[in-house]
């Protein structure tokens, strides 16, 4: 398996990068601030507002390094992408599947699947290890629906099935999500999701996972030569990356979620890093950021083997070796897409 | 002149890919699937003595052409000769804007060094058949160029080498037409190749996917 390299995070508000030989210079206010060799990177995420030479956009794009403009808060805001990779044989089919509502289901299923699997031992898990700390009978009534759910999942061959108990496995896990935050309880607490904006501390922290773990499913989508907008489960909607939100469902739990608990339950991070808008939108301050992305990195080399390659890899590379799995199975060369079955 | 037309033609350099791999072959030329190492690097690198097409040399009774686009309608390929050496020669052809008889002689220029399979030499003798083909003539010797070892080795060709070549080429045309992707033979060889993790060949030994989930979901 290819071997995962840096991602280079640019925090600072006013940086501008360019290239110089083979190095990424990082520039504020004229002055040379640091300097990094491209063929360690893989990929590069600014939040800085000054820009980036288009020199250094075409290196990126040639050396297939994700290269992302992000907002101060840590929204998505572009991403510079080169050349299409991979061949229109690949990504016909895709389309064609996509436009096949039952052999999309298929693929789909495995998707769903593979996010309520790994909803369900992020459940177990926690009655194993906490079992004075959290409600045990509680969560396995959840763990126990949402096995349940999986049997159903199995064998759907039609969307409206699959959202349908998507939904609800969802609703049953956010039902009990709260109980996992173990530590800092008067300052983050879950009761249910909110997104635009996030209204409190813990949807704050999701949010801002979600949205890096969606530029990471993105890249990998591109780099094995599939159309990241072109989803299964999700439809063709003008500008939105459907087959990385599908990609994601089986990632968002075993990836984001429990990064963000344990910041939470460590307390690496605390309330203070946070402020309230008017409007009751809650944003994270630049140093929360910056330890949230620093949680983000060190989890990405931590090694873990993949339940179904059985190979080695860091968590950094999960989305690249689905992505991978799915074109070859897009290809022909498996029978089913093989979802990320963490335990 | 009958044969492909441009359009459907396979670059030459995928030849010696075919006999190293289909599937490598497969991956680059019909997925455009590409990855570095450090193979490949090192090739790279050995290229760019070659590659300098605004190099033009006369010397003695030689002269030396470098990156020299060539193809085949007949055989439907095209590439690039790293190195031809035209070397003045009775039996020769004429040049137009050269004096006296020439016959060429390519010379591909290889990392590392002479290997025991037939993969560079095929890559040269593909070549030696654009030659022929754009010059009308006929050729039976080329050189591989090895880095490792800085020296060329001779490579003699016989008719029946050259007919090896001709239906591995249609091989290829037959593939890209489908576009298929032939499925992995693994082997040692796939310890060296670049595009190992995109191609995965341990996928093609492992259990079905149905039976790996069935087994997850049961535990």
């Amino acid at each position: 398996m290819k071997k995962l390299l840096n991602t280079l995070f640019v925090t600072i508000p006013d940086a501008y990068l360019s290239l110089d030989g083979e190095n990424i210079v990082v520039k504020s206010e004229e002055e040379t601030l640091a300097r990094y060799p491209l063929h360690n990177l893989e990929a590069v995420c600014t939040f800085g507002y000054a820009g980036v030479s288009p020199a250094l956009m075409g290196a990126c794009a040639t050396r297939n390094i994700a290269l992302t403009f992000m907002t101060r808060n840590g929204r998505f805001l572009a991403r510079v992408i080169g050349e299409d990779r991979g061949n229109v044989v690949l990504r016909k089919e895709q389309y064609r599947i996509s436009d096949d509502e039952r052999r999309s289901a298929l693929v789909a299923r495995n998707m769903i699947l593979g996010k309520i699997f790994n909803s369900k031992w992020i459940l177990e898990r926690a009655t194993r290890d906490y079992p004075l700390r959290v409600d045990v009978d509680r969560i396995k009534r959840v763990t126990a629906s949402l096995s349940d759910a999986m049997k159903l999942v199995r064998n759907v061959e039609d969307l409206e099935v699959l959202r349908g108990l998507e939904g609800t496995s969802a609703v049953q896990y956010n039902s009990v999500f709260d109980d996992l935050i173990l530590q800092q309880k008067e300052h983050f607490s879950f009761n249910g999701r909110s997104k635009r904006p996030p209204l409190d501390h813990v949807n704050a922290l999701l949010s801002f996972a979600y949205t890096l773990l969606a530029t990471d499913v993105k890249a990998a989508l591109e780099a094995v030569g599939l159309d990241a907008y072109v989803g299964f489960l999700h439809r063709d909607r003008p500008g939105r990356a459907s087959l990385a939100l599908d990609m994601m469902e089986e990632l968002r739990g075993v990836y984001a979620d429990r990064m963000v608990l344990s910041l939470i339950n460590k307390k690496i991070i605390n309330h203070k890093g946070f402020y309230m808008k008017e409007n009751g939108a809650v944003l994270m301050d630049d140093e929360t950021r910056k330890q949230v992305l620093k949680a983000w990195q060190e989890r990405k080399q931590e090694k873990i083997i993949h339940p179904f390659l059985h190979e080695k890899i860091s968590w950094g590379l999960v989305p690249y070796a689905q992505a991978l799995l799915l074109a070859r199975y897009i290809r022909g060369d498996l029978d089913e897409y093989p979802p990320f079955l963490w335990k | 002149m009958q044969g492909y037309n441009e359009e459907d033609f396979l670059l030459l350099s995928g030849i010696q890919h075919f006999n190293f791999c289909r599937r490598q072959w497969a991956l680059i030329h019909i997925e455009q699937q590409w990855e570095e190492n450090v193979r490949t690097l090192e090739g790279a690198y050995v290229h760019r003595v070659a590659d300098q097409p605004l190099l033009r040399e006369k010397r003695g009774d030689k002269l030396i052409v470098r990156s020299l686009p060539v193809h085949s309608k007949q055989l439907g390929i095209t590439g690039i000769c790293d190195v031809v050496e035209f070397v003045l020669d009775p039996e020769g052809i004429s040049l137009a804007g050269e004096e006296g008889l020439y016959l060429p002689y390519p010379v591909e220029y290889k990392r590392g060094k002479p290997k025991k399979d037939d993969s560079d030499r095929s890559q040269l003798i593909a070549q030696m058949l654009c030659l022929e083909e754009m010059l009308v003539c006929e050729l039976s010797l080329g050189y591989l160029f090895y880095d490792e070892i800085k020296h060329r080795v001779e490579v003699t060709v016989s008719p029946s080498d050259k007919e090896r070549v001709r239906t591995t080429l249609l091989e290829m045309h037959h593939y890209f037409q489908r576009n298929h992707t032939p499925k992995v033979k693994v082997g040692p060889h796939c310890q060296s190749c670049s595009l190992n993790l995109v191609c995965l060949p341990e996928l093609m030994k492992r259990r079905t996917v149905s039976s790996f989930i069935e087994s997850r979901l049961g535990e």
